[in-house]
């Protein structure tokens, strides 16, 4: 379960993000705090940096050959940027979901009990204990526990992104971050998804891209809108969505580009 | 002239060469089916002929350990047992491959991941140049520094499985690399990405996911280098000795199925139970390649449906 942080105190701290592919810049000095508890979305045209600005969140694009990132990702009062990081830490704390369910070519079990292990647990009851309770977690347990040593690659898109999702829960994560968890998955299973993210906003600090306003207006409290690298407006989701504040807000909520 | 006649002209015409087209495939193809199966009918005719023609004993040539061909009945002989060579054979082959099997799929591992991208850019066409060398290169190669080598740092003539061995090992190394390789690119990125984003590290990615993921296509790589090795003549004629009795010890010379071949076949008459036996030995051959092969389409099969 997450952390005590202080009420109010942001769970993220983003101050003066600058993101680089090479030479392109993809972000432009973003600010912006990622509230304790809860779910902010984060949407805007295609190209327009959610992806990128996600990824920074727990230095996945360290991975990224040639990104460079400038600014501060304040986390517990710490820049994750910062020399002696440890980025294992940062990436167990802070999961991420991707867009394509991406399980491992391993079981069920294996996959769930994967990220514990890599932690150094290894006694069976706990593993056993974590994957269950994971799974039930991620509202899967009840279609697979009469096969969990099977290939979880014969699982259905939607029960795969499940869980993916109840991977990133075994390591108990504070911050889950997904990135358009839902876009290849079929109607029935993004709802199965929503009504999931909205158990975990309970537990977990959610940021989710979602390229679907509807989506955003359904499942989040606070929406971040992002145009070409740069963040727009950020506020309650109703509140952005009734009444945004900037005309490049009205323009895409109203469908008039992206 | 109206247009109706010339489109249909024009219809004819793809039509031509869309029969024409058929046909070239299909010679091809007939081409080819009856090339393999003239292969598998001759050899296993004249393999069997041996047994049913010259009523050689099956188990006594499988089993025997006494190869003296030339050896007149008054003496005993002759005798054909030619366990010696495929115990050669099977001794090349598998050291071969446990040696170069390690050592390529680490390479591979360290092309896809390790190595900045110039590295493996550097590198492919290295391995795939190391892949197209004649064998003969090779063979020649252990003959001028690696038997001497031998016999003054290990021991023995020099000649013996052991050359065998190792010029086997750096003669599928490229094999196992490269198929190795391909095995560990087409795993998709997003599952190395899970891993990281739980926090893993390199390591961890590498042994828990890369090595589960690429398995199949690691085992798919050895096979291929032990269908090679098996099947490689030259080269290991070269090193290896060509000693007739069962080998007891690695500096030993020996001889495998198919030097035994390329020794002897110049030496026989056709037609002879000399010739024949060295034909049953080609069968031997036949019979093992396609074991290797059906092995690694089974294991691509079950490969791709684990990948499911
Ligand atoms: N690996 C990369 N290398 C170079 N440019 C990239 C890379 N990934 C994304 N970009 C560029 O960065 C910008 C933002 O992309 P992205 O964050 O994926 O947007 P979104 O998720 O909003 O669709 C785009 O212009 C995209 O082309
Ligand atoms: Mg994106």
């Amino acid at each position: 379960m997450p952390q005590a942080v202080p009420q109010g105190t942001p769970a993220l701290s983003v101050r003066g993000l600058n993101f680089f592919y090479g030479k392109k810049q993809a972000l432009f000095d973003i600010t912006l705090d990622v509230p304790t508890g809860g779910v902010l979305a984060l949407i805007g045209p295609s190209g327009s940096g959610k992806s990128t600005f996600l990824w920074t969140l727990n230095r996945m694009n360290d991975l990224v050959d040639g990104a460079r990132v400038e600014g501060e990702v304040l986390w517990h009062g710490r820049n994750i940027y910062a020399p002696n990081v440890d980025v294992v830490k940062v990436r167990k704390k802070i999961g991420m979901v991707f867009q394509r369910p991406n399980p491992f070519p391993l079981s069920i079990y294996d996959n769930v009990a994967y990220g514990p292990r890599i932690h150094g647990i290894r006694d069976r009851a706990r593993l056993d204990e974590i994957v269950e309770r994971s799974l039930k977690a991620a509202a899967l347990w009840d279609e697979v526990k009469d096969r969990l040593n099977a290939s979880a690659l014969a699982l259905s898109g939607g029960q795969q992104q499940r869980l993916v999702i109840a991977r990133v829960l075994a390591v108990d994560p504070e911050i889950i971050l997904m990135d358009e968890p839902t876009s290849a998955l079929d109607p029935s299973s993004t709802t199965r998804i929503e009504d999931l993210i909205d158990e975990l906003r309970n537990a977990y600090t959610v940021v989710i891209v979602t390229h679907n306003m509807q989506q955003a207006a359904r499942i989040s409290d606070d929406t971040a809108f992002f145009l070409n690298g740069r963040l727009i407006e950020h506020a309650p989701t109703a509140e952005l969505f009734q009444r945004p504040k900037r005309k490049e807000t009205e323009d895409y909520i109203s469908g008039r580009f992206g | 002239m109206e247009a109706k006649p010339l489109i249909a002209r024009g219809r004819s015409h793809e039509g031509l060469r869309d029969r024409l087209g058929f046909i070239g495939t299909l010679f091809s193809v007939t081409i080819i089916v009856l090339a393999v199966a003239g292969i598998y009918l001759f050899v296993f005719s004249k393999g069997l002929a041996t047994f049913f023609v010259n009523q050689v004993n099956v188990l006594d040539f499988l089993f025997g350990t006494e190869w003296r061909p030339t050896l007149t009945e008054e003496e005993g002989g002759p005798k054909f047992g030619v366990l010696p060579f495929i115990v050669g054979s099977f001794i090349v082959t598998f050291l071969s491959a446990a040696i170069a099997g390690p050592i390529g799929i680490g390479a591979a591992i360290f092309m896809t991941e390790i190595a900045p991208p110039w590295g493996r850019k550097a590198m492919q066409p290295v391995i795939e140049l190391l892949v197209g060398i004649p064998s003969v290169v090779y063979g020649f190669t252990g003959l001028t520094l690696l038997v001497p080598f031998i016999r003054e740092h290990v021991g023995g003539l020099g000649f013996g499985l052991l050359a065998g061995v190792i010029v086997l090992s750096v003669m599928i190394l490229p094999t196992i690399t490269s198929i190795s390789v391909d095995a560990l690119s087409a795993v998709a990125p997003e599952i190395k990405a899970g891993s990281y984003a739980l926090g893993a590290t390199r390591w961890q990615t590498i042994w828990r996911i890369l090595m589960r993921a690429g398995a199949s296509g690691f085992v798919t790589a050895v096979i291929f280098g032990m269908a090679r090795a098996f099947g490689e003549a030259l080269a290991v004629q070269m090193v290896i000795g060509n000693g007739k009795n069962m080998p007891t010890s690695l500096l030993e010379p020996a001889s495998t199925i198919t030097t035994v071949i390329t020794m002897n076949m110049g030496n026989t008459v056709a037609g002879s139970v000399e010739n024949n036996v060295l034909w049953s030995l080609a069968l031997l051959l036949l019979l093992m390649s396609t074991v290797f092969i059906f092995a690694v389409r089974w294991i691509g099969r079950r490969g791709r449906m684990m990948s499911r």
